[in-house]
């Protein structure tokens, strides 16, 4: 029974653990992170870059939840084409973050859309860690 | 001698015929059939790197609307790195898959009746980088007033074919399934 118990306990913290954080793909990525330098990743620091709205080329105020939105369990919507993007949440879309390149590469589109400017290692792995926790 | 000429002609007129039937009965007459009833339109997107590559930002436009010679521009490895002001770059084996699916289905190589009619209609002159650009589309939406599209927070621009066409993810854009958002009752 105690046995049975401590089994349990440990699948529940297993499933408790991979919900929070973490696919093998945002391994790789963070791994790759450190290895640049960066550290201590933080999901508070994360969200700030996230909502941080800066004056875009096209001269309107933009952030990552212009297109992805502010409720992350929802469908966000691209800024200029109108097309549906699926809910950025893990919760709520079990296909995200799932494959490193898909992430390197829409980093660097977006940071450069909406900051002018690719993101740090750092900011990378802030985001990361924010965007998992939701 | 003349006889045996005759017969060995009316062997090969049968055994000709035999095979030709064979052949329809091994389905190809069935193929050809629901080949022959679906060109009406465009061919649909069959390929997964472009479905998941072009269709992130946009409704993925079927290499059917577009010439050859427009892809081969709008594919090419700077071109991406400003496409429409974004940045679309991909990776060099990515690229090289995409662009080949695209010349390989463009207009021209198209047997489905819209994709010849675009083909035609780009034979002569530039490329065009956009659908929106080629005369025969162009033609096809000269009416619609500029309020129901640009002044359409559903719609924005002729080029989110898929905001009006219910059915473009399948290559169909006849009059049947087309419907603009918040304007119910124009056709
Ligand atoms: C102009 C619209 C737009 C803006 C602004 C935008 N994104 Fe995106 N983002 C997209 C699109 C489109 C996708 C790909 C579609 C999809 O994955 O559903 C995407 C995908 C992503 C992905 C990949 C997710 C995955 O499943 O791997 C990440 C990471 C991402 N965006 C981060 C950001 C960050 C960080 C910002 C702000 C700096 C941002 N985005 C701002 C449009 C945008
Ligand atoms: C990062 C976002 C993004 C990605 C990825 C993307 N596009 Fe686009 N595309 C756009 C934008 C924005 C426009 C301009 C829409 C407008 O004018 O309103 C556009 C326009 C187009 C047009 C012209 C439509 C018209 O007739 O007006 C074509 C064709 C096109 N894209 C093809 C592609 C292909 C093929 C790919 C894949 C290699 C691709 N796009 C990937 C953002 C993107
Ligand atoms: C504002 C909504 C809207 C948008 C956006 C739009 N269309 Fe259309 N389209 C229509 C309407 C309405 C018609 C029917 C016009 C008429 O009354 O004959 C039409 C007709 C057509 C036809 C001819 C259909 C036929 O049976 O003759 C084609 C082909 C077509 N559109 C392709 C496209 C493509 C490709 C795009 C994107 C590049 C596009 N459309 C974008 C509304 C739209």
């Amino acid at each position: 029974m105690k046995n049975l118990f401590t089994v349990m306990a440990l699948i529940g913290a297993l499933f408790a653990a991979s919900a929070a954080s973490a696919t093998p793909a945002t391994n790789t990525l963070f791994a790759k992170y450190k290895a640049a330098g960066a550290s201590g990743f933080s999901a508070e620091r994360g969200q700030k870059v996230w909502t941080k709205e800066l004056l875009s080329e096209s001269g309107e105020m933009m952030s990552c939840t212009t297109c992805h939105g502010k409720d992350l369990g929802k469908e966000g919507k691209h800024h200029k084409t109108g097309k549906l993007i699926k809910p950025m949440a893990p919760s709520a879309n079990a296909e995200r973050f799932t494959d490193a390149k898909k992430i390197e590469k829409w980093f660097k589109r977006n940071c450069n859309d909406v900051l002018g400017r690719e993101c740090t290692a750092q900011e990378k792995g802030d985001i990361l860690t924010f965007l998992l926790s939701q | 001698m003349k006889n045996t000429g005759k017969l060995k002609a009316t062997l090969l007129a049968i055994a000709l015929l035999l095979s030709s039937s064979t052949a329809l009965a091994d389905g190809n007459f069935w193929q050809w059939l629901v080949t022959f009833s679906r060109q009406k339109e465009v061919q649909p997107v069959t390929n997964k790197a472009y479905q998941e590559e072009c269709g992130s930002c946009h409704f993925a436009y079927p290499p059917g609307l577009l010439p050859g010679k427009s892809w081969a521009k709008l594919l090419e490895d700077k071109g991406l790195n400003d496409h429409f002001g974004e940045n679309a770059s991909l990776d060099a084996d990515t690229l090289k898959e995409i662009r080949d699916y695209a010349m390989e289905n463009a207009a021209e190589k198209s047997n489905f009746k819209r994709s010849r009619k675009i083909a035609l209609a780009t034979e002569e002159g530039d490329a065009p980088l956009r659908i929106t650009e080629v005369r025969y589309i162009k033609r096809k939406h000269h009416d619609i007033p500029e309020k129901m599209i640009k002044g359409n927070k559903d719609v924005k621009s002729r080029s989110y074919c898929n905001a009006c066409h219910t059915k473009a993810e399948k290559g169909i854009f006849d009059n049947d399934t087309v419907s603009i958002p918040n304007y119910p009752d124009y056709d």
